[in-house]
């Protein structure tokens, strides 16, 4: 019955794919439009009605404009550097779980691409890697903004990467498990770990925010300061893959969220299970938006500042603590 | 299919790191380096080793070449590095020394047969059970000794950077700051 075919991982490699792909399109507008409402604008109007076909507009421009390599500009590495975002971003995503198993013609489909036992920390280990994306492209472009891009990137990096490790070893050691599916399966018998684990909880989506780049903490292109940091030269599909990468790494940290502390896929009272994490990952998406909305961005010395002294502290003693309390 | 991953993953890594000594560019030294990294996290898949997999993507992908990366930050990317090789006697032993390490790797599987594992995989534990359980028992003392030499490089980390750590530039008043007086 748990038998995996290639077929079966192909086919579901090429829906995540077509599917991220789709929904990373689709943020873009539920972004300028939630954006648009909470500062009491309009937003795209003008393409197909309330301007829902402005993503095929924007898709047509991105796919049509030229793709621009400066002169001095190390040409491999800065072509490779969106593929390096994009393709991690979309690796991460082949070991997360969204949906219960079901069975669709009589075969049984097991919900994750490669249930691999160490799931969390293979997708954490493949969003670690897409640090190269933007460090590369940085680097490589012969552009001043690019190198402070670059040079925010690896800075922002070393913080933020130790936060999400030691926030999530708390929820870690009380599952005992390092599968995602074990972490849902301890959501069924047990209380949310959002009420058991708050803290943990603060300090993963502080550094998911950080790792995804998003407001508070995008120091990496803050258009203010840094012109675009390290897609200053990108044009192009080359500039649209950096941006789908993102939108991945968002919804894969509010996959990761929805399952390691809001429940993941379990039944909800009468929600069945698929329908309450399709909307815990809405609600987790839309809570980045909201921040983006309310909160100005921090200094690259205040984030670092942040990361260091507060947090990192913070959740040692909360690993601590969990430590003891699972003793006793 | 795990031969063929094996020697594919193999030609890879040579090649990449081949690239990573070679090259006289920066960047490509660096990238090569990383996705050869990369790659040897795909070894461990193969064996079956998934946390140790995901150990050597962490820590060498994440956060070691991460380091490197900060440090290539301080040259000019886009020029060529000029090596001197001044004494051809260190050009000789080190070609010597591959020379005999080739020899010795590719005579590996005749002593390779004979060898034994100590400490076999407890059955019925999971990768990061396994590893647990030989770390905190076998090699406990390691374990605890590998831990204070962290320590003590943090600690000497700390006491190197932290001169002056109460100042921050970034807090201070614009018109104390020596290169805006120039300026002025």
């Amino acid at each position: 019955m748990m038998e995996v075919t290639y077929l079966g991982v192909i086919i579901k490699a090429i829906l995540i794919l077509a599917i991220i792909s789709a929904v990373a399109g689709f943020g873009t507008y539920i972004e300028r439009k939630i954006l648009a409402f909470m500062q009491r604008r309009l937003g795209p109007m003008h393409v197909g009605p309330y301007g829902l076909l402005q993503i095929a507009a924007d898709g047509i421009k991105l796919f049509t404009k030229e793709d621009f390599i400066p002169q001095n500009a190390n040409k491999l590495i800065f072509m490779i550097a969106p593929i390096i975002t994009a393709a991690t971003a979309f690796i991460a995503l082949s070991a997360v779980p969204v949906f219960p198993d079901f069975t669709i013609f009589g075969i049984f489909v097991p919900s994750v691409a490669s249930d691999i036992n160490i799931g969390i920390l293979f997708v954490l280990g493949m969003m670690a890697a897409g640090l190269y994306g933007p460090l590369l492209a940085g680097m490589s472009q012969a552009n001043k903004w690019g190198l402070i891009g670059a040079a925010r990137t690896a800075a922002q990096f070393v913080s933020y990467e130790v936060v999400t490790g030691l926030s999530l070893l708390a929820p870690i050691m009380m599952v005992g498990s390092l599968s995602l599916i074990d972490f849902n399966h301890y959501n069924e018998t047990h209380a949310w770990m959002v009420f058991t684990q708050p803290l943990a909880f603060v300090l993963f989506l502080i550094a998911g925010f950080a790792e995804t780049n998003r407001t508070p903490f995008d120091l990496l292109e803050h258009e203010a300061e840094v012109v675009a940091g390290y897609a200053t030269e990108y044009s192009g599909m080359r500039w649209g893959m950096f941006f789908i990468g993102e939108y991945a790494n968002m919804i894969t940290i509010a996959v990761l969220a929805s399952i390691v502390f809001l429940g993941g896929y379990t039944d909800l009272g009468f929600i069945p299970g698929w329908l309450a994490i399709i909307l815990k990952i809405a609600f987790m998406f839309f809570l980045m938006l909201w921040v983006r909305a309310s909160w100005p961005h921090v200094r690259p010395d205040q984030f670092m500042w942040l990361a260091w002294k507060v947090l990192m502290p913070l959740a040692v003693i909360n690993v601590v603590i969990t430590g003891i309390v699972i003793m006793v | 299919m795990i031969p063929f991953a094996f020697y594919l993953f193999a030609v890879l890594i040579t090649g990449l790191f081949l690239v990573a000594v070679l090259s006289r560019n920066v960047l490509y030294a660096m990238t090569s380096l990383a996705a050869g990294m990369v790659l040897i996290s795909g070894l461990f898949f193969i064996l079956g080793a998934d946390f140790l997999g995901v150990v050597q993507l962490i820590v060498y992908v994440g956060a070691v070449m991460g380091l490197y990366a900060f440090a290539m930050m301080f040259f000019d990317v886009s020029r060529e590095v000029r090596e001197t090789r001044s004494n051809p006697w260190l050009v000789f032993l080190l070609g010597g020394g591959i020379a005999l390490m080739l020899v010795v790797m590719f005579a590996a599987p005749i002593v390779g047969d004979s060898v034994k594992a100590l400490y076999p995989p407890v059955a019925h534990t999971t990768n990061p059970q396994a590893v647990g359980l030989v770390l905190f028992t076998k090699y406990l003392l390691p374990f605890e000794v590998a831990s204070v030499m962290l320590l003590v490089a943090m600690i000497a980390g700390i006491i190197l950077a932290g001169r002056k750590m109460e100042i921050s530039l970034s807090a201070m008043d614009e018109d104390i700051l020596p290169e805006t007086k120039e300026n002025a």
